[in-house]
């Protein structure tokens, strides 16, 4: 077995480029057959959203994502894995997070890809809080039950 | 030990962080809570849905039985809504 790859995790205001990652993830690699990358954009459906306010606990966000992501070396032989959580304020249109998960083979880039994001939205902590176009505060967005149930598919 | 609070459990309270000693007889997550909350109405209103709280231990998730031990740090919020 080849040492498990150290994943790269970083939590930031900044915005990321996705083309950057992943060339910083396949440089100089022959034994990549598979990338998959998750990109999570901020949604606005109604044109009521002027922006999301995305608030985390610094330290444990990028622990959190890190113990998610060791989980997910554990359970696919994975040649590579890139978090990227932005937090801070961010507009409709805009990067949040991004995932990039690279294998010899597409299934577990594939399956990797989707745990470490049901994973993220249940155990990181991050809170978002939308702004509204209208001027009026606008509220904290509600955890989904549909998200526990995506994170329970894997136990 | 230090306490955080983060999101509306932050906006209720009025507080980011601060620092607390709670008494002895205080062993669990649960227990704290139920110690917090009968400060003013900022905790109860923050404390009042336990089920709705989420908190960590040196920032590492703990359910409601964990014991406190010697955290130096315990942070309480919503349930995440990152990704």
């Amino acid at each position: 077995m080849a040492p498990q790859p150290t994943p790269a995790v970083r939590v930031q205001a900044e915005d990321f480029d996705l083309g950057r990652e992943q060339a910083l993830l396949t440089r100089g690699r022959r034994d990549i057959g598979a990338l998959v990358s998750f990109l999570g954009l901020c949604r606005d459906e109604d044109g009521a959203l002027e922006a999301l306010e995305l608030e985390h606990y610094p330290g444990m966000a990028e622990a959190e994502i890190r113990r998610v992501a060791d989980e997910a070396l554990e359970r696919w032989p994975l040649q590579g894995l890139t978090v990227i959580h932005r937090f801070g304020r961010i507009q409709p249109g805009e990067q949040i997070v991004l995932v990039l998960a690279a294998a010899r083979h597409r299934a577990d880039a594939f399956a990797a890809a989707a745990f470490l994001m049901d994973f993220l939205k249940t155990r990181a902590p991050f809170w978002k809080k939308e702004r509204r176009a209208d001027g009026a505060s606008g509220d904290w967005v509600s955890a989904k039950s549909e998200d526990e149930a995506a994170a329970d598919r894997w136990r | 030990m230090k306490a955080l609070y983060f999101a509306w459990v932050r906006e209720r309270i009025g507080l980011a962080e601060e620092e607390i000693a709670p008494p002895r007889e205080v062993v669990t997550v649960r227990e704290l809570i139920e110690w917090l909350s009968a400060r003013d109405e900022g905790y109860a209103a923050a404390f009042a849905n336990p089920a709705t709280i989420r908190a960590a231990l040196d920032k590492t998730h703990a359910g409601p039985d964990a014991p406190i031990g010697a955290a130096r740090e315990i942070a309480f919020f919503p349930p995440m809504t990152g990704g």
